[in-house]
């Protein structure tokens, strides 16, 4: 099951550069959070500073207080590494493990946290190929194919049952369809709808279409700032802010 | 953060926005006269460039063939040279020559097994110690090290590799033997004397001696190589196997190692042909007696150290071709290494899924 998301005065940086000031921002469980905003804007660093993955940047550092269900992300006692395992991430090209087999992709997030049962290694495999809705495609290839044998849109497909397959309770998306075909995006997209019902989901989309489709709320960035955050309704019909407006109309950005 | 806009996905206005419509005229027009401008543009760079020469072309392809022949041709005379000159020996001892113990100018008599047994002895010494090392090195360089200090120790590395190797070899006899000889052969002796590996008199000049000198000079091949493979690793891989909550050390095995295995292997064989091959820093601490003793405190000889030391000395036509025999010896074992090692890359590459982490 998901679990909320509380961020509480969030700050980010790189090297001397601040790229998020003061974020304050909750996600509700086990719906589907999109992030939107112009290039540059911080909605790829706001994700990933949720997961301690900006961190992994040199000279990148953030502070604040992320609170996912029970875990504080940045409290003094947190473990990035526990706090990965428990937040799974796809990023926005796709990025299999050539030298590993479909099923090794899938199997790598368990093996790494000391998964060592066969068959319920199996059997997880398959529960998250099936979620991804991959597994029709490469079930009867699994030890055969290399993860780099697979189309772009399997690619993705495969990354998101990878990052599945440690039943995470947050799932961070960062634009998981801009290198993809409109077809392969819409699976993907249907996904996403399928995938709230397990977890919570935050998505960060350079679409407003997408955002519209797939997310019940929606937040606007803009230089570093969290602008708007509504339902994604409101947003896209009667936006509060000005630079909201201007920036779904297409007026700037 | 990186934002590529993709057009098929490209974001309409949800709004009304509209152009104003006296914009439109104009612009229509200003895109015609472009349009015209550019064809006119593209006729002058069609009329004024026919590319009808293929002359350049053709030259060209005919140098690079000639260049890529010459590869072969240089192989292929060198064994052939090889052979030619050892036609002597070749006749006098047959097939034998290659597995016979026996190396005595005097008597007439010659065999080549116990230089192949060196060579080949002394190169694995050097690759076991030089391989760890190396790839620990090219670890910390790329992924732990901070930036100032990473310039310094490439730098150091490469300078290793700058240093000729008479020097490694004055090295080896007036500051490693002593050392082997003092401290490291006694202590290998008492705590594994027992395999049979570390007995016998210690000399510190032999065989662990040379492997040791070897290892130092391969470490800068193997390290760089390694360095520029796990470098060339897309930091996408680094994060996919972080993100799934890897420690560093995972995301090494997992996500760099692994992906570079392939070109680790390639940097290791670089490494393996230059030990084959290393002459005077071999020939300065290997003792140069050619027998097989299973010590690695024992003297020994490789291939590449008797041809240095008894060509200007050999008497007589046998002994000569003897001696290109061994030539020819170095040559088809460092074909036969390079090939498994090519199996070794081929095995690694082509059964992806069976091959585990």
């Amino acid at each position: 099951m998901g679990v909320g998301i509380e961020v509480r005065g969030l700050n980010a940086w790189y090297g001397k550069n601040q790229s998020l000031n003061s974020i304050d921002m909750t996600v509700a469980a086990n719906h589907v959070t999109a992030v939107i905003g112009p290039s540059g804007c911080g909605k790829s660093t706001y994700v990933r500073c949720l997961n301690r993955m900006h961190e992994t940047i040199p000279e990148a550092r953030a502070e604040g207080s992320v609170k996912v269900g029970e875990m504080d992300v940045y409290g003094s006692g947190s473990d990035p590494v526990e706090v990965r395992r428990r937040i799974g991430m796809v990023f926005q090209k796709p990025n299999p493990f050539p030298s590993m087999s479909i099923y090794d992709n899938v199997a790598a997030g368990l093996k790494l946290n000391g998964f060592r049962n066969r068959k319920q290694m199996n059997e997880l495999v398959e529960r998250s190929l099936k979620l991804a809705a991959l597994w029709d495609e490469v079930k009867d290839s699994l030890h055969k194919k290399s993860g780099a044998s697979l189309s772009g849109g399997q690619q993705q497909r495969l990354c998101i049952a990878r990052a599945l397959a440690v039943e995470p309770e947050v799932l961070l998306m960062d634009e998981p369809a801009s290198a993809l075909d409109p077809i392969s995006t819409s699976k993907i997209e249907e996904l996403i709808f399928q995938l709230k019902q397990h977890y919570t989901v935050v998505i960060v989309t350079h679409n407003m279409q997408q955002a519209a489709r797939v997310a019940e709320f929606t937040a606007f960035f803009l230089m570093g700032s969290l602008i708007e955050y509504d339902k994604t309704e409101k947003i896209f019909t009667t936006p509060a802010d000005k630079r909201t407006e201007d920036y779904i109309t297409g007026r700037f950005g | 953060m990186s934002d590529s806009v993709d057009p098929m996905n490209s974001t309409e206005p949800l709004g009304k926005l509209q152009k104003p419509a006296t914009a439109i005229p104009s612009m229509a027009q200003v895109s015609k006269e472009r349009k015209t401008a550019a064809s006119t543009v593209l006729q002058k760079i069609r009329t004024s460039h026919p590319r009808a020469s293929r002359v350049p072309d053709a030259v060209f392809a005919v140098i690079i063939l000639l260049s890529a022949i010459s590869v072969f041709a240089i192989v292929v005379l060198v064994a052939w040279e090889l052979i030619d000159k050892s036609r002597l020996s070749l006749h006098q001892f047959g097939i034998g020559f290659f597995y016979g113990h026996d190396w005595d100018p005097v008597a007439g008599s010659f065999g080549a097994m116990p230089f192949i047994y060196g060579t080949l002895v002394s190169s694995f010494l050097a690759l076991l110690m030089a391989v760890p090392l190396s790839i620990g090195v090219a670890v910390y360089v790329t992924e732990m090290c901070p930036q100032r200090l990473r310039a310094i120790i490439s730098f150091l590395v490469e300078l290793l590799a700058a240093i000729p190797s008479v020097i490694y070899g004055l090295w080896g006899i007036f500051v490693l033997a002593p050392l082997l000889r003092e401290y490291v052969e006694p202590f290998l002796a008492r705590t594994l004397g027992w395999t049979g590996l570390f007995t016998g008199p210690m000399y510190g000049l032999g065989m662990l001696a040379a492997g040791i000198i070897m290892a130092i000079m391969v470490v800068p091949v193997i390290a760089s190589i390694t360095r520029e493979v796990m470098t060339a690793v897309p930091q996408n891989q680094r994060e996919a196997v972080l993100a799934l909550g890897a420690t560093r050390w995972e995301m090494i095995r997992m996500g760099v190692l692994r992906n570079a295995r392939i070109g680790i292997v390639g940097g290791i064989i670089l490494g393996l042909g230059r030990a084959l091959g290393e002459t005077m820093a071999v020939t300065m601490v290997i003792g140069n007696r050619p027998e097989i003793a299973k010590s690695l405190f024992a003297p020994g000889y490789t291939m590449a150290s008797v041809i240095a030391n008894e060509f200007t000395e050999a008497t007589g036509d046998l002994y000569l071709s003897a001696l290109v025999e061994i030539g020819l010896a170095l040559f088809i074992v460092t074909l036969i290494v390079n090939a498994l090692a090519r199996l070794l890359v081929w095995s690694i590459t082509g059964g992806t899924a069976r091959v585990r982490a």
